[in-house]
């Protein structure tokens, strides 16, 4: 079933959004992730423009993070103040990263910019998150029975910084500068690179913040709804291109996803959970710095002026 | 076709005797995107109107063209650096039409002179306009925008795709993508001898969005904060109606 979509100007067959909304969704689910970092190549590949993929995927990330966020208030693993901290970074950053955007459109390197954030960024917290799970893994065998959280408690340079605070839920007394920075770069990223960001978020609470893995994703979900919120009203007020029959047909998919997803998470081990995310990290990251060293098959590209009429 | 052979009438007295004349209809008026618009085809169809024999120089062609709004579209070009491949040289086309196709009763090249061409603007690259850019090769980029837009059918060169019957009658389709830019779109039909024009026909057909697409277009430009608003109202209570939604059935 074709369907028009009048923000993209583009016809698409309806499954195929329901389809896509659904696969991430049961990612977002399992892994905390809002599954833009997914979800925006794919727009792109199916022929969405993309400043509309970024901006409609912005406002699917809220809905399917909602009901993330729902299912993880019930069972009590968000931390409301360590998410509120990390929010107000966030909403700075993003309003930063907007501008940047705007500016890397106008010299039309902002393709670039996008797929090098997704390379670096994705590359490297995969990497990281792959080995300390594998070592977390062979440490947990070598040991039956031992406790492998312990060495979170050691002391860093982070506690020695002021301002500390109280986070009860996460068990933590820590300085709020670090989660404050956290959620300022993570909103820069998500407004340049169209993504919720939490994968950037879950690897920085876990093993800069030091929070337990069990609050975590509840928190990144909790805070990604707000950034992406607001970036939503700043597209859809500077660049008009939220799509509404997109966001609808992806969230339908993705909502459902998500449901099925956070089920499939508390099922899984903390490990298991981290391996497969940052093998999927892995994965993307290595499809697009393959594009960006191959030749590409067409090297001309036309950017319409479409999102000015 | 009443009113066209209303027309056909009070031609065939005002004109010139010997002349060739093109009366000429479309298969529909107005083209409208609704949500489940997956592209369109119109269909082209005419007569040649003669007041007198035809002269014996050659036969007669006909070329038929559909034109979208133009727009500028900026064209660029990627190389190698430090290993990776970057946009570098860019190339402003002024106006470039987002829908543009010819179809014609033979090969373009026979049935229509260089300089006829350039005064009609018909065959693709024509309908570009690209000046003053101070790119050396900018005929790269042309040739790119052309290829690109080829490839997606937003430009087609249909050869022979015109079907001329007795050199009188003719009929043509023209297929039109899904991607189309709102506008009016026009039709144009030449008809030509020996590669020069004897008589052109112009009719536009409005594009626009209808029901739902144009109420949710025009809220998302005419009322911006309210649109965005809305696009999240709708995902939150969406988000919370699935998970209910899910709750339920699973208890």
């Amino acid at each position: 079933m074709q369907i028009y979509l009048p923000i993209a100007e583009v016809s698409v067959n309806a499954f195929l959004l329901l389809g896509l909304g659904g696969l991430v969704g049961i990612l977002s689910g399992m892994f905390g992730v809002g599954g833009g970092f997914l979800m925006t190549p794919l727009l792109f590949f199916i022929g969405i423009p993309p400043a509309v993929a970024v901006a409609t995927e912005a406002n699917q990330i809220v809905a399917s993070s909602f009901s993330g966020v729902l299912a993880h208030l019930k069972r009590k693993t968000v931390d409301l103040k360590m998410g509120t901290v990390l929010l107000i970074g966030g909403l700075i950053g993003a309003a930063a990263g907007v501008q940047v955007f705007a500016a890397l459109t106008a010299i039309g390197q902002v393709d670039l910019l996008v797929r090098l954030c997704y390379v670096v960024f994705l590359g490297i917290i995969g990497a990281l998150m792959f080995l300390e799970s594998l070592n977390a893994i062979r440490r947990a065998r070598a040991t039956p029975g031992g406790a492998p959280a312990a060495a979170r408690k050691q002391r860093t340079w982070i506690h020695a910084l002021p301002f500390k605070m109280r986070f009860r839920t996460s068990g933590l007394y820590i300085s709020v500068i670090p989660p404050l920075l956290v959620g300022l770069f993570v909103g820069i990223l998500a407004a340049i690179m169209g993504v919720g960001g939490g994968f950037i978020m879950v690897p920085a609470m876990i093993y800069l913040l030091g929070m337990p893995t069990k609050v975590v994703v509840g928190t990144s979900l909790f805070q990604i709804i707000f950034v992406t919120g607001f970036a939503t009203l700043m597209h859809a007020t500077t660049n008009y291109t939220v799509d509404m029959v997109l966001a609808v047909l992806l969230l339908v998919g993705g909502v459902i996803g998500a449901q099925i997803g956070t089920r499939i998470g508390v099922k899984l081990k903390a490990e298991q959970l981290r391996i497969l995310l940052s093998l999927m990290v892995l994965a993307v990251c290595g499809k697009l710095a393959f594009d960006l060293l191959v030749m590409p098959h067409e090297l001309y590209s036309i950017s319409d002026a479409r999102a000015g009429h | 076709m009443r009113r066209a052979l209303a027309a056909l009438a009070v031609l065939a007295f005002a004109l010139p005797a010997g002349a060739e004349t093109v009366v000429a209809g479309l298969s529909q008026e107005e083209i409208s995107i609704t949500t489940n618009f997956d592209g369109s085809e119109i269909l082209i169809f005419g007569a040649v109107r003669r007041e007198a024999p035809p002269p014996g120089t050659g036969p007669m062609e006909v070329i038929v063209t559909v034109e979208g709004p133009s727009r500028p579209v900026t064209v660029r070009r990627k190389d190698r650096r430090f290993g990776i491949w970057v946009n570098t040289d860019a190339s402003e086309i002024d106006a470039a039409p987002t829908f543009y196709a010819v179809s014609t009763s033979g090969p373009l090249q026979e049935v229509l002179t260089q300089t006829e061409d350039l005064r009609h603007r018909v065959s693709v690259p024509r309908a570009i306009r690209a000046v003053g850019t101070g790119i050396a090769d900018q005929e790269a980029f042309t040739e790119a925008l052309i290829r690109i837009r080829s490839d997606t059918t937003a430009y087609q060169l249909n050869e022979g795709a015109v079907r001329f019957r007795e050199q009188t009658l003719f009929d043509t389709g023209v297929r039109l993508p899904a991607n189309l830019t709102e506008g009016d779109y026009l039709t144009r039909i030449f008809l030509t001898r020996g590669g020069e024009v004897v008589d052109v026909f112009e009719q536009a057909i409005p594009v626009r969005k209808v029901g739902l697409e144009r109420l949710i277009f025009s809220l998302a430009h005419d009322r911006p904060l309210v649109y965005g608003i809305l696009s999240l109202a709708i995902a939150i209570a969406a988000g919370w109606l699935a998970s209910a939604v899910f709750r339920y059935i699973r208890s």
